[in-house]
């Protein structure tokens, strides 16, 4: 049995609490054990970079120590925004020693820089599988084709992401295409969502996430699939102010792909928290069915 | 002993970060040394009449020259002893510019260092031993590799100079990326028209042999007497017998071959001849994608042959040729689109590279010249032109300009103004890169006559809408973003390395850079020479270049082959290693090590020991540092003379 250090970061107690618990049923069925580092605290997330190097630096790492000391070498978080933070951490401990100095001092107890910072998917993609991934699926959901949207830091930069193409990710398309799922072509998969400009720049953000919704439905999609909060947040919870500002009539539902996986599962919507998406899939979900009659179906379609 | 040291200024070169008169003062004072002076240039004429007058007046009988790399120099002060009546081995260099003014700024200690720099040629020079050169016969035959307009023209200035030779291609027909192009800039002249006579003439020289679908397998000699042995490969077709009448090609049912030529713009036969002007135009199958082979079963070109020439059990052939001389124009690659995800990594159909517009520019090439975009066959009415596609980009590893996309994209977008005239088309550039002669007035004459609309910036993301593809970009002189709907993108995709240019170096014991472009004996002096004596360089393989550029360094090779091999003999280089056969215990691990395959075993008075073949040779002494016994030692760089320079050094 695979076991990860799981930091769940403050989105997902709150507006992305379906990310999580998607991802520990996603988890749960393919046999990780995920535990919480005790006492975590904040990552610092985008105001602490934005003001103080070395704060941001000491609020990622107090994080990084205690997984250290529990003896991991992997933490698993699914929150872009919390998985940068550590990998920034970390990149600039491990190729600065005076940085790496200037923060210890700053800590409790230091950190001694053995701890990789994994996002759920490349947890997925590279420990698990694609293999792996597609056992657990029980349930096919026809008529659902998804855009899969990566949003901007999951593997940026390059060199302290080092994960999937920087250009052109594909881990999240070859997932979502392991559970069955259909996976459009998304020209967008990177597009900038508006990420936290939607407080004092809310027009721009809308404009934004007017273009990354409407190439979606132009890739001919009917959902999108993202791995980050501020992603969902901004092009679901959104949505209905993009139509009015913009004079749109969008109605694209935006899942988490963890919770797209749970579905393939067999897991309820209940279950995979979407009764906590405001633009609602219902119509997606209704008609998922159990795999073993997808070939019959497609027979009967074949002969009319 | 009497020793002379001169100590040169370089101009500032030395004398701005050194002391020289002091490290004159302080040479002085070194056992054996009779005379030391500083000049300003001593490889200058003036500086050169020092040393002889020094030597006649002083009665110095070795010279030791405190200057410049012995790379840039030697050659030229050993001439210079040797006028004064000297062995021109009695004479070292101390490297005081490359290896100590140029890279410390602090005088003192570059003082310190240029003395310990010259205390050590002056404890080698000491122990140094009179050598003389022996003299070989020469092969009066030329070895040209890639013919492309590079080899072609280095092959043909050779031959027409009287010297046989020899030209192997790797691809089935001569002609090179030029034989792609449409029209050539900056004069417009059709690009095969040309070069089709150049061709013709090739195949018709009777000085010259040409191994065509062939590569280089193995090269062992030396200077003025290599061994080649070339890997004729399997074309299934008997070319001496295959009349290049394409029925066979017609026939062929095995139709989506992919093309070299055309760059995959179009599918081609399993059994093809390249382009209707190629050289030999002869017919080859490519097995991957004949049914013959893959299924075992068809022969349909065997069938209706009518010279009977298909031989589907052919095997590749080794042919070996003599040569005294080594012409390197293996030209170069194209990145592989792949690279670039942002443009959509080959993904779309409408994004194609530079060369694939020119095929379809062409009308020989799939489309008879009409552009068609490949998605659909519609003709473009937008098309735009991405002029660095992966060239200046150190994130994938091209950190260098390619030197002629900003000149072909002008001359596309001209081109496209002409097959299209109700056209529009978009330059994205970073600089335009112009510098040739006529160059500039075409590139205004793109955006002036033509209507080309340059943006200066770079494209971030090409992306499909509908049927377009969306190009976003920075314009940098507006400061603003721009999309451009397309129906077609041309990318001016990086020239890099030739694939196969590394193993090619390694056979031909050459140098390539961290790019893989072959590395010039000097980039300003010795610009076709490399450091292996007897091969040299023409065209793009030593770096991005275009047509004229490319013409000029294969006729300037051509030159270097013909004056070489003008002698009827040439003189050996005496600083190799010899075995001492009472103190060799004919453990042959130098035989393992020698890179040259120069040393091999042999039996002295019913013992083993080794033997060093004196014209392989090449002096790099790598046998002497695995010799367990000391027994083989490379003149001019033996045990002792190396440890004198050490003891010196450790006795300050």
């Amino acid at each position: 049995m695979k076991e990860y250090t799981y930091y769940q970061g403050c989105s997902l107690e709150g507006t992305a609490a379906a990310y999580d618990s998607s991802i520990r049923l996603v988890m749960k069925s393919l046999g990780v054990a995920l535990t919480e580092p005790p006492d975590w605290s904040c990552c610092g997330s985008t105001p602490a970079h934005a003001v103080d190097r070395l704060l941001a630096g000491a609020l990622a790492a107090r994080n990084l120590a205690i997984v250290e000391r529990m003896g991991s070498r992997t933490l698993l978080t699914p929150c872009p925004s919390c998985l940068s933070a550590f990998k920034k951490a970390q990149h600039a401990m491990a190729s600065d020693k005076t940085f790496k100095e200037e923060v210890n001092g700053l800590l409790d107890s230091p950190y001694d820089c053995t701890v990789t910072a994994k996002s759920a998917l490349q947890v997925l993609y590279e420990d698990i599988g694609t293999g792996e991934i597609a056992r657990p699926v029980t349930t096919a959901l026809p008529g659902l084709r998804v855009a899969p949207y990566y949003g901007c830091i999951l593997n940026r930069p390059p060199k302290i992401a080092a994960f999937d193409d920087p250009e052109n990710p594909v881990s999240m398309d070859r997932i979502l295409a392991a559970v069955g799922v259909d996976v459009a072509d998304f020209a967008f998969k990177l597009e900038c969502c508006g990420a936290a400009f939607g407080v004092p720049k809310k027009e721009m953000v809308l404009k934004l996430t007017a273009k990354v919704l409407s190439m979606a439905l132009d890739a001919g999609a009917n959902c999108i699939a993202v791995a980050c909060p501020l992603c969902q947040q901004n092009l679901d919870l959104r949505q209905s102010q993009v139509n009015k500002a913009l004079g749109q009539s969008f109605a694209i539902p935006v899942l988490y792909f963890s919770q797209i996986m749970a579905l393939t599962y067999g897991y309820t919507p209940q279950e995979a928290g979407l009764t906590k998406n405001i633009v609602g899939p219902g119509a997606l979900i209704a008609a998922r069915r159990p795999v073993e009659q997808q070939p019959v179906e497609q027979a009967r379609s074949a002969s009319e | 002993m009497r020793v002379g040291v001169f100590i040169c200024h370089c101009g500032n070169n030395i004398a701005g970060t050194v002391d020289v008169a002091r490290v004159a003062e302080e040479t002085r004072k070194l056992p054996g040394v009779v005379y030391a002076t500083d000049y300003v240039y001593t490889c200058s004429e003036p500086g050169q009449n020092e040393i002889k007058k020094a030597i006649t007046e002083q009665g110095l009988n070795r010279v030791v020259v405190a200057a410049c790399s012995p790379r840039m120099h030697e050659v030229t002060f050993r001439r210079t002893v040797e006028k004064a009546g000297l062995n021109r081995y009695f004479f070292e260099m101390a490297n005081i510019r490359e290896h100590c003014s140029w890279i410390g700024e602090d005088k003192e200690e570059n003082t310190a260092k240029a003395i310990e720099a010259v205390r050590m040629a002056v404890a080698k020079v000491i122990l140094d031993k009179p050598l003389h050169s022996s003299s070989f016969p020469v092969k009066k035959r030329v070895l040209v590799i890639g013919a492309g307009v590079a080899g072609m023209q280095a092959a043909l200035d050779c031959a027409d100079g009287g010297l046989e030779t020899v030209i192997v291609e790797k691809s089935p027909s001569v002609g090179g990326m030029m034989a792609r192009l449409d029209k050539t800039f900056p004069t417009i002249d059709c690009s095969i028209c040309i070069l089709g006579p150049k061709m013709v003439d090739v195949a018709q020289h009777e000085l010259i042999t040409l191994h065509a679908y062939s590569e280089i397998e193995d090269i062992k000699g030396y200077v003025g007497n290599y061994t080649v042995n070339i890997r004729k490969k399997a074309t299934y077709v008997d070319w001496t017998k295959c009349t290049g009448c394409g029925e066979c090609m017609e026939k062929c049912p095995g139709k989506n071959a992919y093309d070299y030529f055309n760059y995959g713009v179009a599918p081609t036969k399993a059994m093809n001849i390249p382009f209707p002007q190629a050289i030999p135009k002869k017919a080859k199958i490519d097995r991957q994608y004949c049914r013959q082979f893959t299924k075992g079963k068809c022969g349909v070109c065997a069938k209706v042959c009518p010279t009977k020439a298909i031989d589907y059990e052919m095997e590749d052939r080794i042919v070996t040729e003599e040569v005294g001389a080594i012409v390197v124009a293996s030209g170069y690659g194209l990145l592989d689109i792949e690279k670039l995800p942002e443009y959509g990594a080959g993904r779309y159909p409408d994004v194609i590279t530079g060369i694939q517009y020119e095929r379809l520019l062409n009308a020989s090439g799939p489309t008879q010249g009409h552009i068609q975009r490949p998605s659909d066959g519609v003709e473009p009415k937008t098309v735009v032109f991405v002029s660095c596609a992966g060239s200046r980009d150190k994130s994938i590893g091209v950190p260098y300009c390619s030197n002629f996309c900003c000149m072909y994209t002008a001359k596309q977008a001209i081109l496209t103004k002409d097959h299209i005239p109700d056209s529009r088309s978009y330059v994205f550039y970073m600089d335009v890169r112009a510098p040739g002669k006529g160059y500039d007035e075409f590139t205004r004459r793109a955006q002036e006559e033509y209507g080309v609309r340059y943006i200066r910036g770079r494209v971030s993301r090409i992306y499909p809408k509908g049927k377009k593809m969306v190009v976003k970009g920075a314009d940098t002189l507006l400061g603003a973003q721009v999309e451009v709907e397309a129906d077609l993108v041309v990318l001016a995709i990086a020239a890099i390395a030739a694939p196969g240019a590394a193993a090619l170096a390694e056979k031909l014991h050459i140098s390539y850079d961290t790019n893989g472009f072959y590395v010039e004996s000097h980039p300003k002096l010795r610009p076709v020479e490399t450091n292996t004596a007897g091969v040299f360089l023409a065209g793009a393989a030593q770096g991005p270049k275009d047509i004229p550029a490319s013409v000029g360094q294969g006729s300037a090779a051509a030159a270097k082959v013909l004056s070489l091999l003008s002698k009827d003999m040439i003189e050996s280089e005496p600083v190799i290693s010899t075995v001492n056969v009472s103190a060799c215990v004919g453990c042959m691990k130098c035989v393992k090590t020698c890179p040259f395959q120069a040393i091999e075993e042999t039996t002295v008075r019913g013992k083993k020991v080794a033997s060093v073949i004196e014209t392989v040779c090449a002096g790099c002494g790598v046998c002497t540092s695995t010799c367990p016994c000391g027994a083989i030692q490379l003149s001019h760089f033996t045990d002792n003379q190396l440890l004198a320079e050490v003891n010196t050094l450790c006795r300050m």
